[in-house]
């Protein structure tokens, strides 16, 4: 499936988060591949993406500015690819 | 995104390990002559079940994701299972290591069956001839059923790990297609000269030509797995995959079947014991503050390899390599790719290098002997 920003998503059920000074290690219990998050906002988003109805939203109210959205965005589209999230609707 | 490189952030360590090996035993029912820890009788001192259960639960909130269990053979601990299950309760995810002596119908099916559950057969010939003169007499038959009863578990994808030496990289075609033929995913590891790999290493490590042959074989076949094993080869042009960086106290480390903590699973020697788990403050303050592991965390400086225009690639190769063959920490490799190692082998200097000991071997003579097979390649 493609990402879709203005669709729920959520932390898989099956993957680990665990902080790191660079941002965050997740590790997915079943592919058993391991994700670097290099980003500590990002990580953060990566937490809270359950609390909002959808990607932008989570993006927003995080207070990520206008102008990173498209990066943000395209590294959560290739964490969608790796399961490290999944769509929640 | 960030300042700091990747490399640079794990090169100064993690909140916790990736990759965690830890020994369960030094009992084995094998006598392999490059094994690292020097493994055969168990340690009256081995740590007990609810000692085990207590690494478990810290490993559990250092959010420590999986562990690889070896030994010695693991599965002669009559609580092997117990271990097992109580890890994958507590979500630390288990792999791991055996010879395949004890794999019969019964635990591949409870293997199959259970999730977070890996398994990786060692296997260091396609023959019987070349596997067994490493692994001992009626091992590679023992190993091939292993795989025989996971297949007929319908356990996929497990793992079957080499060790490359001298006499088995001619095989690597054939191991990748036994891999094959089984679902399974063949994974390569570099021969240390560690516990008995020690008196082995000078006849068995690849040659010259034959690394050049490992690593284009290694370039072809990227879906290899490795453990980051050779990150060595990679001055000789075409980087592999993986970190390309010794990990030992930043990303690896070892616990011993006795407690002790090591730098890595291939420096089971007092200079690189970093503490043990049972003291106070238990395994996770000594992956955050042993003296050791700061240390080793600390920038490395390139020693006598700054001048070569390959430092970056290989970072000076393979810390316990280095040490075992009586070089030192910031010598070139042994086995530099660039041949800076054998020169640096013919100055040695110093006293002999560190013998890691008999450790738990067996009796004298109960290993095999190697015998050679053929002419010698070089």
């Amino acid at each position: 499936m493609t990402f879709a920003p203005d669709r729920p998503y959520r932390l898989h059920p099956s993957v680990g988060l665990r902080p790191e000074g660079f941002g965050a290690l997740a590790y997915h219990y079943e592919t058993r591949r391991l994700t670097f998050v290099k980003d500590a906002e990002l990580t953060d988003v990566l937490r809270r993406l359950a609390d909002y109805p959808d990607v932008l939203s989570t993006l927003i109210a995080l207070g990520v500015p206008a102008a990173r959205h498209a990066g943000f965005v395209a590294a959560l589209a290739r964490l969608a690819a790796a399961e490290v999230i999944c769509d929640r609707g | 995104m960030t300042a700091v490189s990747l490399v640079e952030q794990m090169a100064g360590g993690l909140h916790a390990p990736v990759c965690l090996t830890w020994e369960l035993t030094y009992g084995c029912n094998l006598a392999c002559t490059h094994c690292l820890s020097s493994s055969g009788r168990r340690d009256p001192d081995e740590l007990s079940t609810a000692e085990c259960r207590a690494v478990i639960d810290e490993l559990a909130s250092m959010q420590v994701f999986y562990v690889n269990l070896g030994g010695g053979e693991p599965t002669l601990r009559p609580d092997f299972w117990e271990i097992v299950d109580y890890a994958i309760q507590r979500k630390v995810g288990v792999k791991f290591s055996t010879n395949g002596t004890r794999l019969d119908p019964a635990a591949a099916r409870r293997i199959a069956g259970t999730d977070y559950l890996d398994v990786q057969v060692s296997l260091d010939g396609t023959s019987a001839a070349v596997n067994d003169a490493i692994r001992g007499a009626g091992s590679h038959a023992a190993a091939v059923r292993a795989m025989d009863n996971l297949a007929a578990a319908g356990a996929k994808g497990f793992k079957l790990s080499v060790v490359v030496t001298r006499d088995n990289v001619d095989q690597l075609d054939e191991f990748h297609e036994l891999a094959g033929r089984y679902s399974a995913q063949l994974r390569l590891t570099r021969l240390r000269p560690s516990g008995r790999g020690a008196d082995v290493w000078g006849q068995l490590h690849p040659t010259q030509a034959q690394q050049r042959q490992l690593h284009t074989w290694l370039v072809q076949h990227p879906r290899t797995l490795t453990g980051d094993s050779f990150f060595h080869l990679s001055a000789l042009g075409e980087r592999l995959a993986g970190l390309n960086l010794c990990g030992a106290g930043r990303v690896v480390c070892l616990i011993d079947p006795i407690g002790d903590v090591y730098a890595c699973p291939f420096v089971l020697h007092d200079r690189f014991k970093a503490g043990n788990v049972r003291a106070a403050g238990g395994f996770t303050s000594v992956w955050r503050d042993s003296q050791l592991f700061t240390e080793l965390r600390a920038p490395a400086s390139p020693g006598a390899c700054g001048s070569c225009g390959s430092y970056d690639a290989c970072r000076g190769g393979c810390m316990a390599a280095k040490f075992f063959t009586g070089l030192e920490l910031d010598d070139p490799d042994p086995e530099c790719v660039l041949g800076h190692g054998e020169a640096a082998l013919l100055a040695r200097t110093g006293a002999a290098a560190p013998h890691p000991g008999r450790g738990h071997s067996h009796g004298a003579g109960s290993e095999p002997v190697l015998v050679r097979l053929g002419r010698r390649p070089d």
